[in-house]
């Protein structure tokens, strides 16, 4: 029943899961109001998934469709999977942000508008032909017109600010309307303004006050005849926080230095949509953690890689685009057999593409984007947090095996936002590296029998001295050899050295049936959509099993097996189908392509309409 | 420790540059150098790129990474900051440091990480079999430009200033006491070290730098740069000396002891100007080519600073502490 409600009774709705998306100027602060909406639903003991979506400029023009930022959200007491496909309420905070997304709220949906932000001249910049609010266009939803921004001028009337100050806590006002609309408590949100505006008390008692007052006005007015109340999730106990995947994988590069043993050497150029955890790893240097901002993506890679052959766990992290740039480096790492993490967090392409938008097109580029034979383990993170064990396991990989690994993320995870339980660190996976410290009979390329990798000799060892570099290596010497059977013997060396990872990870899992008539494999950050999918044919008694491929190279064992078990396979992939080329060429079953390449996730309808076209309803769930 | 020699810098590997290379002597003259400098030889790292001169680190019984052409900045830069305890030299020539890796060059030197630069400068591209390079001058005709290069050329020891390196040299292959007189100096600085060496490709471009090293003319036509010395040169029969009329050099012929008013070579500056001025020396009508030490500055290194910020960030956050950092943030608690 949520907070004490001790004035007018208001009429409460029950609703198992709300989406709601906050739409601005990209100066409106939506992005903000955003996130205080969701770590105070987060609190409030919601399972939810977040979605921000903004535009690749930094200001465009104001008022203008081009410069509409918007951020997602849902909440549930169910597990929530994705940031959810239409939303139940749109905050429009002008009529270029109502233009840009009206078309996506649900028929009967709640609209928030600013009533002053639609003089003419407004209209005129987004574009509108007719006053949307007059124009019957918003016939179909429960529209609530507010009058923000004089309200906000009035509420912080008494502090004392100039109009544009004051203007600028109009987004505060909108987020304490909502509190009041799903009972939130705003005390995480006024805690936050304190130590915000730590220095700055009038902008504190400004933006506190527009907070307050927006939820006096829904208190006051009978704006809303109803209120809304989402049960609480049922997750396991235990201690959470909000994450994103960009704060993941930064976290799990940290981690990987502690259970290594090892220094992290962060090296990296600022790409969008990766650059955060350039900021957030350059923050952590009472870890020991050295950040490097290279002079481009390539110097990056070298300068991670010269690290690795001194002792450091060497990592850097892009996007498709710096990642075609480190291609000739990670070929080297290959070559001489070092640790090296890659993370590549793609968005929209080819070159420049979408920088803010995301998409899955850098699979075959991350498996074959080198010359020659250049196996490279591949693994792909599913959620925001999964970011965080499979940035650990990327490195893992790569110190046990001295190898280069890839691990893909995307601008859908990397910006999402989940609640995550925090593990414990004893919980975590340990792989202390070791150096060589034998003097005696030291090969630079000898091997270990079982994994094949090298030893790592770092420099400052007496008697270890040696050479590596990028021709040809002579077996266990790593002599330079130009004999033919040799590089023979060692390009299959260095192949076989990378399936043989497949010992050494899960076994693919299969969330659904274990066998019938359809199994849908996807890769990456189409797990939320797909998982929410197959759970609802589940429900309609369709036979729909789900894997998702963690591992893309090399793939689990059993992913063959796997696949046989189904009449048909469906892949759902944010490219034209690259994974079900390579199911294809590899296992040699034949495939559904479901692709989409818009710069923007699955929906769970799209994934669930796939899947009723492809199944027979079942009679039992 | 036991005293080093040059044997112990010799690798068990066949050198394989062209009979009559001006690697050799530079070879030669680097691991006498290296065996005096009282360093153990487990600390030496010698990185290089792709061409002739970067087969170098197979050659050399240290720890060695032969990397991709133009990169060995780059990468010898993580080698120096995951172990600031290393000794860590860069060889290069004029095609990897000054053309594919030019920017890694730059970089490198505008932090002022001590790794030490040597970038042989042959004027050609040797490995590729015979194009023109960044330092080839106008007009050269080569494979690629057969009717004559044009683009005008970098003057390497002005771009090593101009990305404000603390220590920049130039000396040649085969004046062995002067070489390694250079490489002693670079030894022996702290920050971004550069030296051009001038080698001569007897294949692809024999006697690029005759006209001012060979033993006929050198006394005339080489002036070296020596710190607090004065600035002269010439034949016992000519001897000359230089001295500074505003911004313009001016060439002042002397008996005996050099004149008072003769410039004495401070490369200590923090202003690279002067500097600077020598680096074009040559661009004036009868001036020699001045080679020695065109700067030498004390600079707080890039590792320093580095590693002070990880000092600093220990003492006002504390050692780091996983489980902590992973609680950090806003949490809750569910029961």
């Amino acid at each position: 029943m949520g907070t004490e409600d001790t004035s007018t009774p208001r009429h409460e709705h029950a609703l198992s899961s709300v989406t709601i998306r906050f739409a601005g100027d990209s100066g409106d602060g939506m992005q903000l109001t955003g996130s205080q909406f969701t770590t105070s639903t987060a609190l409030a003991g919601h399972d939810l998934a977040t979605l921000p979506d903004f535009p690749a400029e930094i200001r465009a023009p104001a008022g203008t469709l081009p410069g509409v930022s918007g951020f997602q959200l849902r909440f549930s007491g169910d597990e929530v999977f994705t940031p959810g496909d239409d939303p139940d309420v749109l905050v429009a905070m002008n009529p270029a942000a109502l233009r840009a997304n009206i078309g996506d709220l649900k028929p009967g949906g709640l609209l928030i508008l600013n009533d002053d932000s639609f003089k003419q001249k407004d209209l005129d910049k987004a574009g509108c032909e007719s006053d949307p609010r007059e124009d019957g266009s918003l016939s179909a939803f429960r529209v609530i017109p507010v009058e923000l921004t004089r309200l906000t001028r009035a509420a912080v009337e008494e502090v004392g600010i100039d109009n544009r100050s004051a203007d600028r806590c109009k987004n505060f006002f909108a987020l304490g309307m909502v509190y009041w609309l799903f009972e939130r408590s705003m005390e995480y949100t006024e805690e936050w303004l304190a130590k915000k505006f730590a220095d700055r008390p009038l902008l504190y008692d400004a933006n506190r006050r527009a907070l307050l007052a927006g939820w006096a006005y829904c208190e006051a007015t009978e704006l809303f005849a109803e209120r809304y109340v989402v049960p609480r999730a049922k997750v396991e106990p235990g201690l959470y926080r909000n994450i994103s995947g960009n704060a993941a994988i930064s976290l799990g590069l940290v981690a990987a230095a502690h259970r290594s043993g090892l220094r992290l050497f962060y090296a990296s150029y600022p790409i969008t949509p990766a650059s955060d955890v350039l900021h957030e790893v350059a923050k952590l240097k009472n870890h020991g953690v050295i950040s490097f901002q290279a002079e481009d993506e390539i110097a990056a890679v070298a300068a991670a890689l010269g690290a690795s052959y001194s002792g450091a766990l060497g990592a850097t992290c892009t996007s498709g685009p710096g990642m075609a740039l480190k291609a000739e480096t990670m070929g080297l790492a290959t070559m001489v057999e070092l640790p090296l993490v890659i993370v590549d967090v793609q968005r929209g392409g080819p070159s420049t593409g979408l920088p803010t938008k995301t998409e899955q097109a850098d699979l075959l580029q991350a498996l074959y984007g080198r010359p020659s034979e250049t196996p490279t383990p591949v693994l792909a993170a599913s959620t925001p947090a999964d970011c965080f064990g499979m940035t650990l396991e990327t490195a893992r990989i790569a110190v046990k095996y001295m190898t280069p690994v890839v691990l893909l993320s995307d601008g859908y995870l990397a910006n999402g936002a989940e609640p995550w339980k925090v593990p414990e660190v004893e919980d975590l996976p340990s792989f202390p590296a070791k150096f060589v410290d034998e003097v005696d009979g030291f090969l630079p390329y000898a091997r270990n029998a079982e994994t094949l990798a090298r030893g790592w000799a770092v420099p400052g060892v007496a008697g270890l001295e040696h050479r590596v570099g990028g021709l040809e290596k002579q077996e266990t010497t790593g002599n330079v050899s130009y004999a033919p059977a040799n590089h023979e013997r060692m390009i299959r060396l260095r192949e076989e050295k990378i399936a043989r990872i497949a010992d050494d990870i899960p076994l693919q899992t299969v969330d659904g049936v274990e066998s019938g008539e359809l199994l849908v494999v996807g890769w990456g950050s189409t797990y939320g959509a797909i998982t929410a999918a197959v759970r609802a044919a589940r429900a309609e008694g369709r036979a729909v099993g789900h894997a998702h491929v963690k591992y893309l190279n090399p793939f689990p064992k059993n992913l063959g097996e796997v696949l046989s078990r189904f009449e048909k396979i469906l892949v759902p992939e944010m490219n034209l189908g690259q994974l079900a080329l390579l199911l294809r060429a590899k296992f040699g079953v034949p495939t559904e392509s479901l692709t989409k390449v818009q710069g923007k996730p699955f929906t769970e309808a799209e994934v669930s309409g796939r899947i009723r076209e492809l199944t027979t309803r079942g009679t039992k769930a | 420790m036991s005293t080093l020699t040059k044997k112990d810098f010799q690798s068990d590997q066949e050198v394989r540059w062209c009979p009559g290379c001006g690697d050799y002597a530079i070879l030669s003259s680097f691991q006498t150098v290296l065996a005096d400098l009282g360093i153990p030889k487990e600390k030496f790292v010698v990185v290089s790129g792709i061409g002739c001169a970067s087969r170098f680190p197979y050659y050399m019984n240290t720890y060695g990474f032969h990397t991709i052409h133009g990169r060995a900045p780059a990468i010898a830069t993580g080698v120096k900051l995951a172990n600031p305890e290393l000794s860590v030299w860069v060889v290069s020539g004029d095609g990897d440091a000054l053309s594919i890796g030019a920017s890694h060059l730059l970089h490198a030197m505008r932090r002022n990480i001590d790794i030490k630069v040597l970038m042989f400068n042959n004027r050609i591209y040797g490995l590729t079999k015979g194009q023109a390079s960044p330092t080839s001058e106008l007009a050269k005709r080569t494979k690629s430009t057969p009717m004559g290069s044009t683009d005008a050329p970098f003057n390497p020891m002005a771009l090593a200033l101009g990305a404000n390196a603390t220590f920049v040299a130039r000396s040649v292959d085969v004046i062995g006491d002067h070489l390694r007189g250079v490489l002693h100096a670079a030894a022996a600085h702290r920050g971004s070290t550069f030296v051009e060496i001038f080698q001569n490709c007897n294949i692809f471009n024999d006697k690029a730098w005759v006209s001012w090293t060979d033993r006929a003319v050198r006394d005339d036509r080489l002036v070296d740069l020596v710190p607090g010395e004065p600035v002269v040169f010439g034949s016992a029969e000519r001897r000359r000396g230089i001295k500074l009329d505003g911004l313009d050099p001016v060439l002042v012929e002397f008996e005996g002891d050099p004149p008072a008013d003769i410039l004495r070579w401070d490369p200590s500056r923090p202003d690279p100007s002067l500097s600077f001025l020598f680096a074009h020396l040559d661009q004036h009508q009868d001036f020699p080519l001045p080679i020695g030490i065109f700067r030498q500055m004390g600079a707080t290194t890039y590792e320093d600073r580095v590693y002070g910020q990880l000092d600093i960030a220990r003492q006002t956050s504390g050692p780091g502490d996983l489980q902590a950092l992973l609680r950090s943030g806003t949490t809750w608690t569910v029961e």
